[in-house]
């Protein structure tokens, strides 16, 4: 038997770990004789290039003195003006000099220098010169910062079935509503942590919940087959039960502010019966129904360019018209289920007027004149017409990216864009993040991953839960992600990295829902024991 | 390498014969005409033990076929899932809610109510005398002289990095045919039963050093492994080993059953 080698004693290890942390500090300052590199800024999401070209010393180009030089291209001078950006430098053949969206492109981290990154791109450490145009995408990154949530702040006991839906207010992070297996949905007022209004109707399962995106009315869809509306100020019902569905609801999605008829807001509810309902939500009357798919609908989305997306067990994606409910695209390239879908603007459709500033505008022309401003930020192209992208994940293991919709006709949406591969086992859950950079997918094969927003290449895979991941919810300034899985567990991740930065244990079984509320200050999950839990930072 | 699994060794390091597998399909295609032939020439105890064997084995055909036609049935599912635990809907059409889980939910529940958490389904066993539980080895030159050398005549659990001290030294022998790997584990609320491979044995009533023998009697708590069943702990951990209490005389039986403490 070969001599087995002693443990490292206490002081060799002392060593070890210190010459490590000294390694670790060394800066890596660039040389200052490096000259300089002509760059070219290009906003990320719409392709246009910011300003001129414009000379800078290599020596000089950190991550903070690019965001500074792009701030004032774009006219933001004051320094209470500025909007920290991400930069993204391409990587491969040709270097930075094509800025078409499909090649491969790296992000500069908050503490690095283009220096760094392009020597690191250069095999040879051949810089580009001055007469090549490194093409430098932008995107701008959220003015506020959501905090690592780390501690439970709450857990409520109250429903005495298990939580199947959890959704917050898109107002603040004081309200949150909860559908459980016990018939009944809730409002919590998580500021104190104490349960505001049982709303009491349904006669099974509440399946799902969802807020208007003004925040005065709160849809509950049920194993019972109807939806309900509810005022959650009084908590009480409005109106009677929505019926038409033969049998139970899967998902709901509200009209997207800007574009509601004032004061007639409008709710898109899919059923197991395999179809969607649009209801009058004030006259409580249904519109249209979309009857086309062959099973169950699994999920509704409704975009802010007058679109309607379902996803259904009958392997499509329909694409309606909000308008009058005619059939625009069939979207067939999945081979299986298709589970769940996500918007690339399902973050501002959700909080319309409401943003991190707190500022509400007083009248309702006002508050539309915002929503519809914010999503058109959101949903901004380089043909100047708001766009959307889908994702649509699936049972056969993969993701495809579909769209532009809303972009001109010419181009061909029912082919995808993109088919996102990498899940071993069915995915679930997929979300968009924000600021569309990013999306998360949640699959059984406790993993969650991360792929590009515009190209759907791959970035990471989170791995960390022990059990199948059921949902995801990225945070509003979209730099972090919380899963919930099947283990019991919650976990943070922090997105640039791809990094776990928190976990946070508590359930005692599995976590069916989750939710980042919108201003980013709290998370609020709930799961088969019973207990609603607030998590903060 | 343990020591019983010669042959494993022998097949890994040299392969099988080659003519192994045509031998394997053509014993297995003539043995439905043993079959038939034992059935008919068979004759006394051994015919009554022949037909008893087959007799469990249609039972056990019988049954699998009916399984099999069970998961043939279409448009199973949601209205019989009403009465069970809520899903939420994106589980709601998926019909892989494992017996698993309904262990763990279980035994989750169980734990919430902290009941009995020291108590054992048995409390009492009958005492084993060292006359019985040991046949003093007397065989060789040396040996039946000082008679110290002890064979276990009880079924015993033998951990898989064991080798044997040299025949001169070795004191207790644990005979190859009453070893045991695995334990048929029962969940007392839920009446499943599952196979699990044995870990340790924790506690053997009669004695410490039974326990130490790993000796497994009636009422002798095992340790078995639980991975496959997937059981998780508050903080996120994987379960993988859980206790459970002997509850028949393996002895007589032939095989281990135990019931999982919970």
């Amino acid at each position: 038997m070969a001599t087995l080698v002693p443990p490292p004693s206490k002081r060799q290890k002392l060593t070890a770990s210190n010459l490590a942390k000294h390694q670790q500090d060394v800066p890596t300052a660039p040389p200052a004789d490096l000259g300089e590199v002509r760059i070219q800024f290009v906003d990320r999401s719409t392709g246009t290039p910011q300003g001129d070209s414009v000379l800078v010393p290599l020596s000089q180009a950190t991550t903070r003195n690019l965001a500074l030089l792009v701030n004032s291209i774009e006219g933001r001078d004051e320094a209470h003006e500025r909007i920290p950006y991400r930069f993204f430098v391409a990587v491969g053949e040709g270097g930075g000099a094509d800025g078409d969206n499909d090649t491969d492109e790296i992000g500069l981290a908050d503490g690095d220098d283009l220096y760094g990154r392009l020597a690191a791109a250069s095999k040879g450490g051949k810089l580009p010169g001055t007469e090549e145009v490194i093409r430098v995408r932008t995107a701008p990154q959220a003015v506020f910062k959501v905090q690592v949530v780390s501690r439970c702040s709450a857990a409520v006991s109250g429903h005495g079935q298990p939580i199947l839906a959890a959704q917050f207010s898109p107002a603040s992070a004081a309200r949150l509503a909860t559908g459980s297996g016990d018939n009944t949905a809730r409002v919590w007022d998580c500021d104190t942590g104490t349960p505001l209004h049982t709303l009491k109707g349904h006669t099974s399962w509440v399946l799902a919940v969802s807020w208007s995106p003004d925040g005065t009315l709160l849809a509950t869809g049920s194993n019972d087959a109807t939806v309900r509306l509810w005022d959650p100020v009084k908590g009480q019902l409005e109106g009677a039960a929505l019926q038409g569905h033969t049998k139970w609801i899967t998902s709901l999605a509200w009209e997207p502010f800007h574009a509601q008829q004032p004061g007639r807001p409008r709710l898109a509810s899919s059923s197991k019966d395999a179809t969607v309902r649009v209801w009058d939500a004030v006259a409580k009357r249904i519109d249209f129904a979309l009857t086309g798919h062959k099973g169950s609908v699994s999920c509704v989305k409704w975009g802010g360019i007058g679109l309607l997306y379902t996803a259904s067990h009958d392997k499509t994606v329909k694409v309606w018209s909000a308008r009058n409910g005619t059939l625009v695209h069939t979207l067939s390239s999945h081979a299986h289920w298709v589970n769940h879908l996500a918007l690339s603007t399902d973050a501002v459709l959700r909080t319309a007027f409401y943003d991190h500033t707190g500022v509400v505008p007083d009248g309702l022309e006002e508050r539309r004149v915002k929503a519809r401003r914010r999503f058109e930020a959101a949903a901004a192209s380089s043909e100047g017409v708001p766009v959307e992208r889908l994702v649509s994940a699936s049972d056969d293991t993969t993701m495809f990216l579909w769209g532009p919709f809303g972009a001109s006709a010419g181009k061909n949406v029912t082919k995808p864009q993109a088919r996102l591969m990498g899940h071993q086992k069915a995915i679930n859950y997929v979300a968009f993040s924000p600021d569309g950079l990013h999306i998360a997918s949640a699959g059984f094969d406790n993993h969650v991953k991360l792929w590009q927003g515009s190209s759907g290449k791959f970035v990471a895979t989170l791995r960390g839960h022990v059990g199948p991941v059921y949902q995801a919810c990225f945070s509003a300034d979209s730099r972090l992600l919380v899963s919930a899985s099947k283990d019991t567990t919650l976990k943070v991740w922090e997105v640039r990295t791809g990094q776990m930065k928190g976990d946070l244990p508590g359930h005692k079984d599995e976590v069916y829902a989750v939710d980042w509320s919108a201003d980013g200050k709290g998370v609020g999950s709930g799961g088969r024991d019973k207990q609603v839990r607030i998590w903060k930072g | 390498m343990p020591q019983n699994e010669y042959i494993e060794r022998f097949q890994k390091q040299h392969g099988r014969r080659l003519d192994y597998e045509e031998r394997k399909r053509k014993r297995l295609a003539r043995e439905s005409h043993k079959q038939s032939a034992d059935a008919q020439n068979l004759r006394g105890l051994r015919a009554k033990m022949y037909q008893q064997k087959r007799h469990k084995e249609k039972i056990a055909m019988k049954k699998a076929i009916k399984a099999h036609e069970e998961r043939d049935v279409k448009g199973s599912g949601a209205g019989d899932k009403d009465d069970g635990q809520p899903l939420p809907q994106y589980l709601m059409d998926r019909s892989d809610q494992t017996r698993a889980k309904a262990l763990s939910s279980a035994i989750k529940n169980k734990r919430a109510e902290k009941a009995a958490k020291f108590q054992v389904p048995l409390p009492k066993v009958k005492g084993i005398s060292e006359e019985e539980m040991f046949k003093v080895v007397k065989t060789g030159k040396k040996t039946s002289k000082k008679a110290w050398k002890r064979m276990i005549t009880k079924p015993t659990f033998v951990g898989p990095d064991f080798t044997r001290r040299p025949v001169k030294y070795e004191r207790f022998i644990r005979p190859m045919g009453l070893r045991y790997k695995k334990a048929n584990v029962t969940h007392p609320e839920l009446g499943v039963t599952v196979q699990l491979p044995i870990i340790s044995v924790k506690k053997n009533p009669q004695s410490p050093m039974y326990t130490q023998l790993g000796v497994l009697t009636k009422g002798t708590i095992v340790e078995v492994n639980v991975s496959e069943l997937g059981l998780v702990t508050a903080g996120g951990k994987v379960v993988w080993g859980r206790w459970a209490q002997v509850t028949n005389n393996p002895e007589n039986d032939g095989c281990l059953n135990a019931v999982l403490l919970v």
